[in-house]
């Protein structure tokens, strides 16, 4: 375990040791990076995200209270530009749209949501039996749909912060005395009338996510879109760089050398698995930390950025092993690496967005560790935390897992050293 | 001494060519073994198995007791090896290469650094200790590649010509080391094609040719096997044909061998000052001017020519 650690350290200090890899590693994607959020005026006061007119359909069953409030926060001026709603009756015939890649979503909102919250007569403690709203979310559109299904997630959340709050209120007030069983009622639907009010704010929707340690408000950034794209492309080089170092080392004598040491081929191995790894977190990490001094991004929950980053890695470690295994040469891994890069980042949607893309495309697409990654991050971007990020996580673990042992299957078969 | 190495029967094949075919030989604890031969003799395939980074088609080799085909993993911790190709990270310093060898090597902590220090004297770079490795010349690589392999102390030191390609103020160096090293105790296995190198450094010689040891002793007796034959070094013009002449001196009466490389013809002849008048004769019938003519003693370049018919630089 110590020498694994060791070689794997061995490698990352290789590595930046490398003038034309840091080029690579971390000046072109940070320029790269530059030069888009010039094209996209967001470094011109322009704040444009680049997603605009989403097209929503509201399929109001409810018609009561709650229901139209939900249906002003996406008819709202403040969303004029964002979202494109249209209004519909038939929520069957809504999905079928979708279906047809007509919109980005659907947000059914059932009959019965507001009695399902408000307190009703007699019983204003128990509301009655909760129904659930329904974003039925066009596949094909995934960062569309996203942002559709964050505006209804966070409208439901103040919703159920105001239903509890004012639940627990009322109780108060009960056992203190200052209000009758009788009068309940009509402070409970003066409240609901505050909740309502509330909801509508039009902050609700424009400023759809939240810090929840700080309260501070974030808009989506362009950038929090393109700079995980650049730094997720250039990062597939960055693990066919430390796949190249495996049969570099064989050329330059160090793999024998290792080989004739007591270091098993295990841990030589797993060394420079982690060495590719050490390099590619790193890589992503310090990419982050300038783009966030100086662009000013923000990246989302620190947290969420972690793991994610580490699981991105992870994934596309699994392919810098893979291709590493089909080839013969470190010039095969640099010329199949190079090519894998910029596929994986035109398919992952570093270039252009993936909801842009045919169907057949966007499914291909998820074989790369860069779909699934910037999945995540547009996630953590638009206000989400680590828990909203188990599908991409676990996505890229399991591609790396499997094609590290595909990996070691080649590797075993071809041999690292002639025998 | 007790044989700290036992080789029996070797084999390397690759496919249907043997490289390495039934090689057994002994070494002794505390001696200098060379394994001398040509290119392509079959040296560094044997090292390779017996440095455990070759798995031998059939037989074994036991080194301080241990198999090297069932228990690799304790050989390697009794062996050092100082491969005949650089084998060092350019990008790190000479320091940071010994640190990082000597942790592949199991040691650490103060012993690591007190040991590099003195690797690092030892072969004569401890001023250039933080200097990347790529900014060294060929001979300074050299001697850093050696130091390597000197980290963990092993009982037993192979290396695998080591002065291949270096200048000869570096050269010289490099033999010292490996003299001071043996009087220290250590035991090694030094493959050259050097017939100088093996003379200087070995208490025994192996030659090896096509994978086969066709000869084993000490010089002594290895040089009694041509007898007290001598050999005649002809040096003749850069234009002039080396091999026509080497054939022509075979017919003449008392020369046992007679090969051509490059500008020289290597005639082996029990008594020079019988056949020199000849072979100057001859030399001028075909019109080839002799530049000069070096007589030397029996040696194992005489015993290679001896024994294959070719010379040892071929």
């Amino acid at each position: 375990m110590l020498k694994t650690f060791l070689i794997g350290i061995k490698d990352l200090r290789l590595a930046f040791r490398d003038r034309a890899a840091l080029i690579l590693m971390l000046a072109a994607p940070f320029v790269l990076t530059l030069g888009l959020g010039l094209v996209t005026g967001r470094f011109s006061g322009n704040n444009n995200s680049g997603l605009s007119d989403i097209p929503v359909i509201i399929v109001n069953l409810d018609n009561d209270q709650m229901g139209d409030a939900l249906t002003d926060v996406f008819t709202s001026e403040e969303l004029a530009d964002l979202m494109e709603p249209v209004l519909g009756s038939d929520p069957e015939a809504a999905r079928q749209l979708i279906d047809e890649d007509q919109a980005a979503a659907v947000v059914i909102i059932p009959k019965g949501f507001t009695r399902s919250i408000i307190p009703q007569e007699n019983n204003f403690a128990t509301p009655s039996d909760p129904v659930k709203i329904e974003v039925y979310a066009n596949p094909s559109r995934r960062t569309s749909a996203g942002i559709v299904k964050s505006i209804v997630d966070e409208f439901l959340s103040r919703v159920e912060e105001g239903r509890v709050s004012g639940s627990v209120s009322i109780f108060q007030l009960m056992l203190s005395g200052r209000i009758t069983p009788g009068q309940a009622q009509a402070a409970g639907i003066a409240m609901t009338e505050q909740l309502q009010t509330n909801t509508t704010d039009s902050d609700l929707a424009i400023k759809l996510n939240s810090s929840t340690a700080a309260g501070e408000e974030v808009d989506f950034d362009i950038l929090a879109y393109l700079a995980p794209g650049m730094a997720l492309m250039f990062l597939m080089y960055t693990v066919s760089y430390g796949g190249r170092s495996i049969l570099a080392e064989k050329t330059q004598g160090t793999l024998p050398r290792l080989l004739v040491s007591p270091t098993s081929s295990s841990q030589i191995l797993g060394g420079k698995v982690f060495g590719i790894f050490l390099t590619g977190a790193a890589q992503m990490l310090i990419l982050i930390g300038a783009s966030s001094l100086f662009f000013q991004l923000k990246w989302g929950d620190p947290i969420g950025v972690i793991v994610l980053v580490l699981a991105a890695v992870f994934g596309a470690t699994g392919w810098g092993m893979f291709i590493t295994a089909l080839a013969r040469t470190p010039a095969q891994v640099a010329s199949i690496g190079t090519a894998v890069m910029l596929i994986f980042g035109i398919l992952g949607g570093s270039f252009i967005s993936l909801d842009q893309m045919p169907p057949a495309i966007q499914t291909f697409s998820r074989i790369t560790p860069n779909s699934w990654a910037l999945d995540g991050f547009t996630t953590l971007g638009l206000g989400g935390t680590l828990t909203n990020l188990s599908t991409p996580i676990a996505a890229l673990l399991a591609m790396g897992i499997s094609l590290f042992l595909v990996s070691v299957a080649l590797f075993g078969k071809k041999n690292l050293v002639q025998k | 001494m007790p044989n700290i190495l036992e080789v029996q029967n070797l084999v390397k094949n690759y496919g249907d060519f043997q490289a390495v075919k039934g090689v057994s030989f002994n070494i002794e604890e505390g001696e200098i073994f060379s394994l001398l031969g040509p290119n392509g003799a079959g040296k560094t395939t044997t090292i390779s198995m017996l440095s455990t980074l070759y798995t031998p088609t059939s037989g074994d080799a036991a080194i301080g007791g241990h198999s090297v085909t069932k228990d690799p993993m304790a050989v390697r911790g009794v062996i050092g090896v100082v491969p005949q190709d650089l084998a060092l990270y350019e990008d790190l310093t000479a320091r940071e290469n010994l640190i990082f060898w000597g942790q592949m090597y199991n040691l650490s902590g103060k012993a690591l650094n007190s040991r590099v220090d003195e690797v690092l004297e030892q072969i004569g770079l401890t001023d250039k200790a933080k200097n990347r490795v790529k900014t060294f010349s060929g001979g300074m690589k050299r001697r850093v590649n050696i130091g390597v392999g000197l980290l963990h102390k092993p009982r037993l030191l192979f290396m695998d010509e080591p002065t291949v390609g270096i200048d000869p103020q570096s050269r010289r160096a490099i033999l010292d080391t490996v003299k001071d090293l043996n009087k220290q105790g250590m035991t090694l296995l030094y493959t050259t094609h050097y017939m100088e190198e093996a003379e200087e450094l070995s208490n025994r010689v192996g030659i090896i040719d096509h994978g086969e040891l066709i000869a084993l002793g000490t010089q002594k007796e290895l040089t009694q096997q041509v007898g007290q034959a001598e050999t005649l070094i002809l040096h003749i013009g850069e234009n002039d044909d080396s091999e026509a002449l080497a054939v022509t001196l075979k017919t003449i009466q008392g020369v046992q061998q007679a090969e051509a490389v490059d500008h020289e013809v290597s005639i082996v002849c029990a008594e020079a000052e019988d056949v020199l008048a000849a072979v100057v004769t001859k030399a001028n019938d075909r019109g080839i001017k002799i530049r000069s003519i070096d007589i030397r003693e029996p040696n194992l370049e005489a015993v290679f020519l001896h024994l294959t018919g070719r010379a040892l630089r071929d």
